[in-house]
């Protein structure tokens, strides 16, 4: 019956329940967002991840190792010996030591020159037609599949470098010989090709570069495979290497055994990208703290509500205390009404926390992976919900106090 | 049934009412009188356990209220009490089924509709179970309240000034309902009133003396 009593309240002034409900949701419903934001960042960089131990490059930033070798976007830090493949391979402490060569892209896509393992790695298949066995043959990930709409059998250019509009290889067309299967990872923005068809382009490229201009520094920014000096036979080198250990007490010695003794950076992706984290940290912290505040101002505003329905329902209060209701039970029932107003604004905040993401993974295609995250309950959202409810306890704790001890005979005689 | 001994109950102001011995058996029916400012209410206060006296001793039934601790006095009150206070104050979130509902919830009462839809028949409102109290006409109002108060049968049924403010023929009504149910519920009547009318209705009457300087608001 007080729990009746408690609705029938805030029923009786719907224009100040549904601001402090709405007020709330639109708090909750940031938080949320933000949590679930975070999670799938940090989720997607793991997927990302996953089974690199290191990367080997040439010498530059390792963060931008990882950026380029790990989630493909940025350039490359320069090359590296074909010969540092096997090296690695030899190596007993490395149980997988995978090749990249990077160079072009197609439509913001690395047209990334590997082993077909590399499409095993990311756990992705074929979802039609076949692998490359020629140069110049491609494999698209499936966005990019998606993206184009390039099919089997079908051709396109690759463009140098990674920007958009960079100079395109229209007289060296890869053909799309399959397509793979999406695995919400970094593969599905891939295009996937042989090392030798990355060698074959730069080779001609190379010598269309000499006959233009001798150095173009911009331009080798710009492109991994092409930092060779035109007089100079062409060496076969790759990019980068993904290196998987064969136990994890290699991370003790490997990294700095390579980064001291050879030319090689060795860069962990796990570290590098808590560094980054930490970054992006700041700015998901400012954005929920804000939220943080509109939560803490509907507090306040369910508070000033309670207090005033307090001054409009003394008699009724006393009229509970002649009926038998304990100081508690008076008090009860304020509690109650703002326990009921947070947690239905908290709910509704968190169902609009899920619809704004699963909103956000259908118009922004480079966030689809955020889909199913928006249609799970993470364990911080029985912390939000915890949290609202203990901002509408403290709402309620002065005017149910004050509830409490009110002066029954008082209030009834003062008509 | 209730028994009021060395009674006083003292303001900050220095207003004191007080009741030197006031004896009443079960069943019979007694108007308080006493000028406006004597202290009616307080005295109502005081048999309600919603006020304890300064000095004297209160006991209701087998009860002495000085004995009890302020939630174990809540629910005595709850189960012993029906109070009808003067301006009625119905739950207005509630409709009336639900004002009743209350009284039972807080009495420790079970749910009884049954005899809610009977009380409400009794008192010809039976069609007002569903209405809120701002639909409510004052009479309707009244029997209510009057409802309210005996819906747990109370064995002490106290009416705070019921006919103030109403003409004579519902100055009647009003009396007689409050004594008829009374009866119904074999409950103890206490009304405090001025009202003459009142006092031609009811059989015993205590009279309560007017303390000098007394201010109106302490009715």
């Amino acid at each position: 019956m007080i729990a009746r009593l408690a609705i029938a309240y805030a029923r009786r002034r719907p224009l100040s329940t549904a601001l402090v409900v709405l007020l709330l949701a639109l708090g909750i419903g940031v938080v949320t967002l933000t949590v679930l934001l975070a999670q799938e960042l940090s989720d997607r960089m793991t997927r990302d991840a996953q089974g690199i131990d290191l990367v080997v490059g040439a010498k530059g930033s390792p963060l931008q190792l990882v950026l380029c070798g790990v989630y493909h976007v940025d350039v490359p830090t320069g090359n590296i010996p074909l010969a540092t493949v096997a090296e690695l391979r030899a190596n007993p402490l490395i149980a997988e030591a995978l090749p990249l060569a990077l160079g072009d892209s197609f439509r913001g896509a690395w047209i990334v020159g590997s082993e077909p393992e590399l499409l095993e790695h990311y756990g992705g298949h074929l979802a039609a037609g076949a692998l490359w066995n020629a140069p110049m043959e491609a494999v698209l990930g499936s966005a990019v599949a998606e993206a184009s709409g390039l099919k089997v059998g079908d051709h396109f250019a690759g463009s140098h470098g990674l920007a958009l509009n960079g100079p395109q290889h229209v007289d060296h067309p890869y053909l799309v010989t399959g397509i793979a299967t999406p695995t919400g990872t970094v593969l599905d923005r891939m295009v996937l090709t042989s090392i030798a068809s990355v060698w074959v382009i730069h080779e001609d490229h190379d010598e269309e570069d000499a006959k233009d201009t001798p150095t173009e520094p911009a331009h080798d920014a710009g492109s991994g495979v092409t930092t060779k000096s035109p007089a100079t036979t062409p060496s076969r080198e790759v990019t980068l290497v993904l290196v998987r250990y064969r136990s994890p007490l290699a991370a003790a010695t490997l990294p700095r055994t390579i980064n001291a003794t050879t030319d090689l950076v060795a860069a962990s992706p796990a570290l590098e990208t808590a560094r980054l984290l930490t970054v992006f940290g700041v700015g998901t912290d400012v954005l929920r703290g804000f939220a943080w505040l509109l939560v803490a101002a509907s507090a306040l505003m369910l508070f000033v509500a309670l207090a005033q329905a307090l001054e409009e329902r003394r008699y009724d209060l006393a009229i509970l205390r002649t009926l038998g209701a304990t100081p508690l039970q008076v008090a009860g029932v304020l509690l109650l009404e703002s326990v009921a107003l947070s947690a239905c604004g908290a709910l509704l905040g968190i169902a609009l926390g899920h619809l704004a993401a699963a909103a956000i993974a259908t118009w922004l295609p480079s966030a689809a992976t955020l889909a199913p995250a928006a249609r799970h309950w993470l364990p911080d959202e029985w912390l939000i919900l915890a949290l609202a409810l203990g901002a509408g306890i403290l709402a309620a704790w002065l005017p149910a106090w004050r509830a409490a001890r009110l002066d029954v005979a008082a209030t009834l005689a003062d008509n | 049934m209730f028994e009021l001994t060395g009674i006083e109950r003292r303001y900050a102001d220095d207003v004191v009412v007080s009741v030197p011995a006031w004896r009443a058996e079960a069943g019979e029916q007694w108007l308080l009188a006493g000028a406006s400012g004597s202290g009616k209410s307080t005295i109502l206060h005081i048999l309600a356990g919603l006020t304890r006296p300064t000095t004297g001793c209160v006991i209701v039934g087998d009860t002495d209220l000085g004995t009890l601790h302020a939630s174990a006095l809540d629910r005595w009150r709850g189960r012993t009490i029906g109070f009808v206070p003067q301006r009625l104050h119905l739950v207005t979130a509630l409709d009336v089924r639900d004002n009743l509902r209350l009284a039972q919830a807080f009495a420790d009462a079970t749910h009884d509709d049954a005899r809610i839809r009977a009380l409400l028949e009794a008192l010809q409102i039976g069609d007002l179970a569903r209405r809120f109290p701002r639909e409510l006409s004052h009479g309707q109002a009244q029997r209510v309240a009057v409802a309210r108060a005996v819906v747990n049968r109370p064995r002490l049924l106290l009416a705070d000034e019921p006919t103030a403010s109403l003409d004579d023929a519902h100055a009647v009504m009003a009396l007689e309902l409050l004594r008829t149910q009374a009866i119904g519920v074999g409950a103890t009547l206490v009304i405090a009133s001025h009202d003459a009318r009142v006092r031609a209705a009811l059989p015993r009457t205590y009279p309560l003396q007017v303390h000098a300087a007394a201010p109106e608001a302490a009715t």
